[in-house]
């Protein structure tokens, strides 16, 4: 014994104490709780979970243009499985019998693990053939169809833009612990962009089941159920039909057709082609590898991710620069002598009357004109170096939006390229570059690379003389409202009044005499403005591009075609954009323009562009 | 009479007895929950069939003890033994084989051991050979680091091998650090430590901070001279401040307010005030419990503002999940908390006479997970139902209370000191066990002595019992 040997008591009362809250607690969950008593008539339970449909997609007018149809994932609880008729099972799912046999196989070596578990053996089973197998469900004990929504598309049209939904991977589910295996989510696109809207809630029942695993009913009258909520439906901007149509026009062809309506921002249509066909997208499971391994790239939507050179739709923006920094004015006359001729430097030009005032350089797009125009802004003695009247220059173009990212709420939205100054030090040495260095920003080629749909913003901004909406693909509704950013005019840094002498040369260069660049996209009946660009790239035959908005005096719709190694602008570029405009304006295509619009559908340029084999 | 007769005489027939009882019972019910459908023949690879080789060895491992080693033995080879087991669990972390996600197992042939599960008893021995030394006191500080440092090797080996469980067992050395002398204001604290981390859980950190100066300030004025005018005072302040978060509803000193959470402005306003009166009590040279409240207040602090960091950032997902489907803060029953919802079901179904000897239906199911180790009391509730349950505790109650107080009565400080090591491994072994199936702690996988199905375990608690059962033995001749 020692001076410590009270202690022992304290540890006795001590057990005593923690024993007497270890019995009041067994007392209280064996004796005392309902909840468990309830359970003492052999009962466990089953949660069976109850998936939402997902959200509609809807275009502009309301039209639905994904849309959701009935599959069935038929679930196998392997336990209560007996044997059974596996040739009539894969008959009816039309399956392939070694595949149900491995599955199996596999359920009876890890049986101790899913012990009452049910495991989903088929996925997407249409309606016809769940049907089928309702009827015969008597043969095939433990097996079930637990209803799922999969996508329709109304419209063969956007895939690109809309996105695919699949189900989630183990990768996904460490990134969104929400998910669980099984769910589906949005992986690309739009559906991707409003997973959470789209997505709704998932609910599930609760089944008592008895020692013999059988469901026998719901679990209190289902009061602890939880019922699934629906997706929210998501509305575009899209025009369904036009999108349709855009996608008909730059079939066999690669590049991007983007219009928006100038009043709002809102996108109309945004083709990237070449595409992918709705109905692939609908079983992207199946498809997937064919679509990555595609060289042409159809998951890539080169309307916002892919930088190009504008080529002379560019001119637009330095004319609007040089008048709004008064180096040039309307009344300006250049020669041309075939070009821009410096000493060694020369930028070549097209046969054309010269000397030129300023509208009739944007009606036949001259070169040497916009040199001139571009040198004026430069070596504008103002800005005392050129260094700083490049800054400026280039703060004036990133007003329209280039070399920035608009801020639009499609996915991936990539900023372009502008040059900096720091970039010609490094090319030509510190402040050893000047105005003819890079003279070839004056017609849009060189260091510029601007999405397709910053040359649609750009031909919206003319078409609002003077301000953009910040391009959108959700129409705002009271139920879904957009962001208030959209909701902004973004005014440019050149003043509303100078945009009407662009507008006279774009409208000239559509509907002006002969030298006209851009006549073949006149449309009966509607004044058209627009603007050729043709440009140059070291990897093929030029680029076709062109930018147009219509009508005139109210613009409703503006747009830019960009067509890869196509050629001139006015050959595919200039149609193309123009027949959609006519398609959103008219609804119809005018008799005359028919054979336009059959030589531009019928005709396939993919042969033109060289892609990187795999 | 014999020698043997009267070895048999004077062995400690109440353990035996409690020891038979409990691994027979155990037996039935690892035979009621590895049974499966039905009974097809008696099957020697089911768990019930291995448990019976683990028993029958067992068995023979204590008579051995019993018989054969005497109780010199464990004084004399006391650290070579923590040696060689200090070895293996360092050989399990460098060539263990990884078994339910924890690489704690060493495998021969087809026999895995677990090193871990026989820590305890080489600790036990050690500490009993350390403290036994008539120069030992907890108050010199180079007997209690040396201590200390005997329980925390081995459990700081077995948490890296992922056993926090078996880990946390080691706590329990704490209670016969406390019978030889340990100061039990250790334990008070961390029970305490434990009370603010759950509390800052579940409430708020103003409110834990709250309740915490309520309890120093009823401790200070418990030691002070006029202990009820000081304490009404002390607790009227209390309810005054708990009103300081309404202040953030108040427009004009709103701004300034909400600058701070509530409980920094209350850690803000009382830190300078605790540390000038612990700086003045340090001039005045004397020592007063006013110093020893608020330095605790400082350290509490400390920790409730780490809660946060600790939960979020130290524990791994599956312990915070299961500490806080515990704390009913997340109610999951699909998830973290499955296993403890199914087990609450088996146990609470079984009512108070229980369904019967086999006639379990939860646990005989595989609804819950680990039936036959860990969760093995689910199958004791349901089948034994309230009354199978309580004898079950009252045997352990009176295996451990038998313990404690046979270790006092030794001569032999070893001995003693062994007992209380013992009766500390098994206690806490089953209150954290039954606790978990009960939802009374948070999910920690460790076996129920003599009972879970396993032969580490069993084998482990047989040595660790019989152990004291030959010193015990020994000390009364």
């Amino acid at each position: 014994m020692d001076i410590n040997s009270d202690r022992k008591d304290v540890l006795l009362i001590g057990v005593l104490v923690i024993f007497a809250i270890i019995v009041i607690k067994l007392f209280s969950i064996q004796i005392i709780n309902s909840e468990y008593r309830e359970s003492a008539q052999n009962n466990a339970l089953k949660f069976e979970t109850r998936y939402p449909a997902r959200g509609l997609i809807r275009d502009r007018e309301g039209r639905i243009i994904v849309g959701n149809k009935i599959t069935y994932d038929i679930h196998v609880t392997p336990y209560n499985v007996p044997e059974f008729d596996t040739l009539e099972f894969c008959r009816i799912f039309d399956v392939d019998t070694s595949y149900i046999n491995e599955r199996f196989r596999f359920y009876k070596a890890n049986r101790r693990k899913i012990g009452y578990q049910s495991m989903t053996i088929l996925k997407q089973i249409s309606g016809e053939q769940y049907n089928v197998f309702v009827e015969k469900g008597f043969m095939f004990p433990g097996f079930e169809g637990v209803p799922r929504t999969s996508r329709t598309y109304n419209y063969n049209a956007g895939g690109n833009l809309l996105g695919y939904i699949s189900e989630v991977d183990q990768d996904y589910i460490r990134k969104h612990p929400e998910y669980r295996s099984g769910d589906y989510a949005g992986r690309t696109g739009m559906e991707e962009a409003y997973e959470e809207i789209l997505r709704g809630q998932k609910g599930y029942t609760i089944y008592l089941r008895d020692a013999h695993n059988q469901i026998k009913e719901h679990y209190r009258d289902g009061e602890k159920d939880v019922a699934a909520v629906a997706g929210k439906d998501v509305t575009t901007t899209i025009d369904a039909p036009l999108q349709a149509y855009g996608e008909k026009l730059m079939r066999n062809k690669v590049g991007s057709l983007v219009a928006i309506e100038p009043s709002t921002g809102e996108i109309l249509t945004m083709v990237s082609s070449p595409g992918i066909s709705t109905d692939k997208l609908a079983e992207i499971n199946k498809y997937y590898n064919e679509i990555v391994s595609n060289p042409y790239r159809p998951m890539y939507n080169r309307a916002v991710m892919s930088p190009q050179p504008p080529g002379s739709c560019f001119k637009v923006v330095n004319a609007l620069i040089g008048l709004q920094e008064k180096v040039v004015t309307p009344a300006n006359r250049y020669s041309c002598n075939r070009g821009f001729i410096v000493g060694k430097l020369k930028v070549g030009c097209h046969g054309h009357p010269s000397p030129l005032d300023f509208y009739q350089a944007i009606q036949m797009s001259c070169n040497a004109y916009f040199c001139h125009v571009f040198r004026n802004i430069i070596d504008n003695p103002k800005y005392g170096s050129v260094r700083e009247a490049f800054n400026k220059w280039k703060e004036y173009t990133e007003s329209f939006g280039f070399g920035t990212k608009l801020g639009t709420d499609i996915p991936s939205e990539q900023a372009g390229t502008m040059p900096t100054a720091e970039r010609y030090d490094k090319l030509h040495g510190k402040n050893k570059w000047k105005s003819l260095s890079i003279i070839s920003l004056s017609i849009g080629q060189g260091e510029i690379g601007c999405t397709p749909l910053h040359l649609a913003n750009f031909a919206a901004t003319v078409a609002n003389r003077g301000y953009f909406y910040t391009p959108h693909i959700q129409k705002d509704t009271p139920e879904m409202p957009i962001d208030e950013r959209f909701k902004e005019r973004r005014y440019t840094m050149v003043d509303t009044s100078y945009f009407k002498e662009v507008i006279k040369g774009m409208q000239m260069a559509v509907n002006g005499g002969p030298g006209s660049t851009a006549r073949v996209a006149q449309i009966p009946g509607i004044t058209v403005c627009g603007k050729t660009g043709t440009a140059q790239n070291p990897h093929g035959d030029e680029h076709s591009v062109f930018i147009c908005f219509a009508p005139m005096d109210d613009p409703k719709i503006a747009v830019a075609a960009y067509v890869e190694n196509a050629g001139f602008g006015a050959t595919w570029a200039a149609p193309i954009a123009s027949l959609l405009v006519e398609m959103y304006l008219k609804g119809e295509i005018s008799p005359q323009r028919k054979d336009l619009e059959n030589r531009i559908t019928s005709t396939s340029l993919m042969h033109k562009v060289r892609v990187k084999k795999k | 009479m014999t020698p043997k007769a009267v070895l048999n005489k004077k062995l400690d027939w109440v353990l035996i007895g409690c020891y038979i009882f409990l691994v027979l019972f155990g037996w039935m019910n690892i035979f009621s929950s590895s049974l499966g459908d039905a009974f097809a023949g008696f099957d020697w690879q089911a768990k019930y069939g291995m448990q019976i080789i683990w028993i029958t060895s067992a068995v023979i491992i204590a008579l051995f003890i019993i018989y054969v080693i005497p109780a010199r033995f464990y004084s004399v080879f006391a650290w070579w033994m923590y040696a060689f087991m200090i070895l293996s669990l360092l050989a399990v972390i460098v060539m263990g084989k990884e078994i339910n996600g924890s690489k704690s197992w060493l495998a021969f042939g087809p026999f895995q051991i677990q090193p871990a599960e026989f820590s305890k008893i080489f600790t036990a021995i050690a500490l009993a050979a350390l403290m036994e030394k008539f120069s030992f006191r907890f108050t010199n500080r180079l007997d209690a680091i040396s201590a200390f440092a005997v329980i925390a090797v081995p459990a700081v080996l077995i948490l890296a091998e992922k056993e926090a469980g078996l880990a946390l067992v080691y706590v329990g050395f704490l209670l016969a650090f406390y019978r030889e002398g340990m100061t039990p204001w250790i334990i008070l604290s961390g029970l305490l430590a434990i009370a603010l981390f759950i509390l800052t859980l579940v409430t708020s950190p103003f409110a834990t901070i709250l309740i915490f100066i309520g309890m120093i300030v009823l401790y200070v004025s418990f030691h002070s001279r006029n202990f009820i005018v000081n304490s009404a005072i002390g607790i009227i302040a209390i309810i005054i401040v708990s009103f300081l978060p309404r202040l953030g509803r108040i427009e004009a000193v709103s701004g300034v307010f909400n600058t701070f959470s509530p409980a920094l402005w209350l850690t803000i306003l009382t830190v300078p005030v605790a540390v000038f009166l612990i700086i003045r009590s340090l001039y005045r040279k004397r020592s007063d419990h006013l110093r020893g409240a608020l330095v605790a207040y400082l350290l509490g602090l400390a920790l409730i503002f780490s809660v946060d960091f600790v939960f979020d950032h130290v524990l791994q997902d599956h312990q915070r999940l299961r500490i806080e489907t515990l704390l009913g803060i997340k109610d999951d029953p699909m998830g973290a908390g499955y296993n403890v919802h199914q087990s609450k079901i088996a146990i609470g179904s079984g009512g108070i006479i229980g369904k019967g000897f086999l006639h379990g239906t939860q646990t005989r199911f595989d609804f819950v997970p680990e039936q036959s180790t860990d969760f093995i009391f689910c199958t004791v509730g349901e089948e034994w139902g309230f009354f199978g349950a309580l004898v079950v505790i009252i045997c352990y109650v009176a295996l451990i209370m038998r313990l404690y107080n046979s270790a006092e009565r030794q001569k032999s400080r070893f001995a003693r000191i062994y007992g209380y090591c013992a009766a500390s491994c098994i206690l806490m072994h089953v209150v954290i066990n039954i606790g978990m199936t009960i939802g009374l702690m948070p999910v920690i996988g460790i076996p129920l002595p003599f009972i879970s199905y396993g032969g580490s375990s069993l084998w482990a608690f047989t040595i660790l019992l019989f152990i004291f059962i030959r010193l015990d033995y020994e000390g009364r001749q």
